[in-house]
């Protein structure tokens, strides 16, 4: 089973694969265990049943995403050894301690503060419950901390030693976690988190305000979702502008295959905002240029320097045409992102939020948005990284395990059957919770146990359409 | 002999092995007795007593695997490639058994197909870390910091021996925890099982002991010679206790004495594994001391390693509190 492909092309196929799966969960568990938080907070704050039923709604969808998020996490960390296991020994003693840590510091809380979050709120009394919940959300945001410190270490290393084995070795462990492109980083993908929940909540919302513009938790959620939106795609673009100076100044060549840059431009660069790049011609094809506009974003100069690919020997230039792509899918995105957050603020003047049905229609189109964002952020950066593990210091083709290419390819066919199996399954019941009616009546079927509720609705419940003008208890 | 980090953290490492195969055991072995509890309340009972607590347990996975990588890389970057087959078999299984908490209570219609994949995942999970234990008593084969073995390596009789045992004394685990958590009918059928195969897991910890020898000349002087000897005859004689305690627990109708007892067999028999490995991490192939990482880095996690592993034990112990007592059918908690 080697489809006529290396066990290095296959073993990366394997981890882009197996982490791809991974990062949705975590995306969407991180914003998610603070949005509970919030809801809790603001439940334990004005006693409003409204935001109790919410938090009861998004607990059970939480608990499936997390779920999924640690099976496919625990496959990740076993992954570094069975196939990538030279860079797993040089790299071990640099980054092995970051995740740790993560271990250490995150896993332990979120897991360890899970089950009380989840199904303790009785047992406990609601101080201590309201402690497990933001446990949970906080170990969320400490996991990806150290995780994008790791990570952003492989990008641009910082504060290490070479021995004479031509392993890594720590100097300097400050310098380690805070390498130049952590801070970035981090902060970009725990926005990135945060918008991916604030859309697919706002979704949600818009579906059931769809259906009755009346059922005031749907009324809650598009309403928070949407500040989310107005307030933190701003923040997101302005951080990202900032990386991308970051890494121009660390990874020229990543922003060259970014832009689809192959000539140096001395005179101001022009943005490319269409193109094909094609590495073997060296040229963008029908490109489709604004002049100057690439320094301006890039240097904040009409005139700054801007490197082409040319400038690097052809066996160390990362290839072009997918962080090309994906990178103007992201940032699209976070355009229409920014544009769905401005007519929400409109609307909400105007007064018309939760009776403009074209926003709603709009909000439910953009529910995937973060996903898709967030998985071409990635390609980029880690596309953008090649041909190295660690930029400029390890290549990829050496950090492979000594495996032979039939025994990765098989397990590669064993990961794509079972993730989209098991993973397929668990979306389709995230999307079948997601079209619950958020309620209001008290004798509902969320104030029996939580889960036992969701799983025990009779089927055709669940199968129905959702029942046309059901108005809730406003 | 002055205590250095390379044994501190080899002692750390074994602690969350060995934290994660009690702990772990007991919720794998509650999936591995499916089948003799078909009906569905029982199985939404036995799934309810693990799911507070099953992901935490499954952390402890993760800090062996991950706190290897950290502190012995090359045994991370060798046995790994070595146990490839295995290591990904039990990684799909947990995957398996991990979303089927959730799962089997959002359908009615493919609740059943989601019990098949807890049990199949529960099994094939204990399977094969008994498989990767056996195949690294065997030993693996080491050349300038890589793997330089053959992929089937890993199998081989003992390897199946040591498989079946762990499968049998995770069982074991479940059924002692079934026993401390329900009442009734279930409680007794628990009970019954925790005697079957409570004498199982003494026959196979026997065989195992005895063929170990055999393989490695090195584990026969650990356990005939002076000094090892001293305390490798006390190992046999505590296993002897904890079997009596299990039998007399469970004939007299004590609730939390064989859960003990049987956690006490599966601690003895990893001490016996560490006198047998000690000095070597790899039996036969990396000491402790070849494999550890610079020390700045063995340091830097020890630090964290220190605060973090009593904080650690002091709330999952009170996440355990908060969860005590006897499963009531009634309560939907899950
Ligand atoms: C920016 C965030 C982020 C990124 C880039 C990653 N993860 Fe992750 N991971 C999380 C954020 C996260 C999380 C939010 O903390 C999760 C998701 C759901 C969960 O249970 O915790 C998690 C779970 C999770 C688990 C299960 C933890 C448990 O048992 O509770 C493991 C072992 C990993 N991850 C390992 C990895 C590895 C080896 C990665 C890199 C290759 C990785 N993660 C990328
Ligand atoms: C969670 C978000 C992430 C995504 C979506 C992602 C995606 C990818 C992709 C698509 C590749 C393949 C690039 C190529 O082969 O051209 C890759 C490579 C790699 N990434 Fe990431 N990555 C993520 C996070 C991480 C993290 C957190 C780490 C390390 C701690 C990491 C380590 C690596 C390594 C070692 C490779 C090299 C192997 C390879 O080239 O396939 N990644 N990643
Ligand atoms: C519209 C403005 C945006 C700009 C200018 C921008 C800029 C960037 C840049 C330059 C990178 C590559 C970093 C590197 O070189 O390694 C990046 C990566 C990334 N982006 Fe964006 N981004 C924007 C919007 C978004 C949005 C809306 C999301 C998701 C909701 C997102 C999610 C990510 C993620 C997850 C990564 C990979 C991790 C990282 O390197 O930070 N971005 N972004």
């Amino acid at each position: 089973m080697t489809f006529g492909m290396t066990a290095e092309i296959l073993a990366r196929i394997q981890f882009a694969f197996t982490i791809s799966f991974h990062f949705i969960f975590p995306a969407f568990s991180i914003g998610t265990a603070s949005y509970l938080a919030v809801l809790n907070a603001l439940w334990l704050w004005k006693r409003d049943v409204a935001y109790l039923k919410l938090f009861e709604y998004w607990k059970t969808i939480f608990a499936i995403t997390f779920g999924m998020g640690v099976v496919s996490g625990i496959v990740m960390s076993y992954q570094f050894g069975t196939n990538w296991s030279v860079f797993s020994d040089r790299a071990g003693a640099v980054i092995g301690p970051l995740m740790g840590y993560e271990v250490l510091t995150a896993f332990f809380l979120e897991a360890g503060f899970l089950g009380i979050a989840l199904f303790g709120r009785k047992r406990v009394g609601d101080g201590l419950h309201m402690f497990a919940v933001a446990a949970v959300a906080v170990g969320t945001l400490i996991s990806a901390t150290w995780i994008t410190s790791a990570n952003s270490w492989m990008h641009t290393p910082a504060g290490y030693g070479i021995d004479a084995n031509g392993n890594f070795f720590p100097e300097d462990w400050w310098a380690i976690i805070f390498n130049p492109s952590f801070p970035y980083r981090m902060t970009h993908t725990i926005l990135a988190a945060f918008l991916t929940t604030a859309f697919a909540v706002g979704a949600v919302g818009a579906w059931h305000l769809l259906r009755d513009r009346s059922n005031r938790q749907a009324q809650i959620m598009f309403s928070m979702a949407m500040w989310m939106a107005a307030i933190v795609t701003p923040m997101q673009i302005l951080v990202g502008d900032m990386h991308g100076i970051n890494t121009l100044e660390h990874q020229p060549a990543k922003i060259a295959a970014m832009e689809g840059h192959y000539e140096t431009h001395t005179d101001g660069a022009p943005l490319i905002i269409f193109g094909i790049p094609d590495d073997e011609a060296e040229k963008t094809h029908f490109a489709i240029e604004i002049p100057k506009l690439g320094s301006l974003i890039l240097t904040h100069e009409l005139d700054g320097t801007v490197r082409g690919l040319k400038e690097w020997a052809r066996e160390d230039r990362p290839p072009a045409l997918i962080p090309f792509f994906t990178f103007r899918i992201m940032v699209g995105l976070g355009l229409l992102m920014f544009a769905t957050g401005l007519w929400s603020l409109w609307a909400r003047w105007r007064r018309n939020l939760f009776t403009n049905t074209w926003l709603h229609r709009a909000a439910l189109v953009m529910g995937p948005s973060g996903f898709v964002a967030v998985l071409a952020g990635w390609y980029t950066t880690e596309v953008g990284r090649q041909p190295y593990t660690v930029y400029g210091l390890m290549r990829t083709a050496d950090s492979l395990s000594p495996v032979d290419a039939p025994a990765v390819g098989a397990s590669l066919v064993a990961f794509i059957i079972v993730y989209f199996l098991v993973f397929g399954a668990g979306v389709f019941y995230l999307l079948r919770l997601m079209r619950r009616v958020p309620v209001m009546e008290e004798d509902h079927e969320l104030d029996k146990g939580p889960h036992r509720a969701a799983g025990i609705t009779p089927g055709p419940a669940q199968e129905e359409p959702i029942r046309e003008g059901h108005s809730s208890g406003n | 002999m002055a205590i250095d980090l390379p044994t501190i953290w080899a002692a750390i490492i074994a602690f969350a092995v060995l934290a994660y195969v009690v702990l772990d055991g007991f919720d794998l072995g509650v999936g591995i007795l499916f089948p003799f509890f078909p009906q569905r309340h029982e199985r939404d009972l036995m799934t309810n007593s693990i799911a507070p607590v099953w992901d935490g347990n499954e952390t402890w996975l993760v800090l062996g695997g991950g706190g290897l990588m950290a502190v012995f890389p090359v045994v991370y970057a060798t046995v790994l490639p070595a146990l490839y087959m295995p290591i990904i078999v039990m990684l799909l299984a947990l995957i398996f058994r991990g979303v089927a908490f959730e799962f089997r209570w959002r359908t009615q219609r493919a609740s059943h197909y989601w019990d098949y994949g807890f049990w199949i995942g529960s099994t094939l999970a204990g399977f094969m870390q008994g498989i990767a234990l056996g195949a690294l008593v065997e030993g693996i084969e080491i050349a300038d910091r890589q793997y330089v073995g053959g992929w089937w390596d890993w199998l081989s009789p003992f390897s199946i021996l040591t498989g079946v045992a762990v499968v049998i004394g995770y069982a074991l685990l479940g059924a002692c925890w079934l026993n401390l958590k329900t009442l009734g009918d279930i409680q007794q059928r628990a009970r019954r099982i925790a005697m079957i195969t409570g004498v199982l897991m003494l026959g196979l910890i026997g065989a195992v002991s005895l063929w170990s020898p055999f393989i490695n000349q090195v584990y026969f002087e650990r356990w005939f010679s002076w000094p090892t000897a001293f305390f490798s005859a006390f190992v046999p004689l505590l296993l002897a206790v904890c079997a009596v305690a299990l039998w007399h627990g469970l004939t007299t109708d004590k609730h939390l004495q064989p859960f003990l007892a049987a956690l006490g067999l599966f601690v003895l028999s990893f001490v016996g594994l560490g006198i047998s490995f000690y000095p070597y991490i790899v039996p036969g192939s990396l000491t402790i001391e070849e494999a550890a990482a610079p020390d700045s880095s063995l340091m830097f996690l020890l630090v964290g390693a220190a605060v973090m592993i009593p904080t650690i034990l002091a709330y999952t112990a009170y996440a355990y509190w908060v969860f005590r007592g006897k499963m009531d059918p009634e309560e939907g908690y899950h």
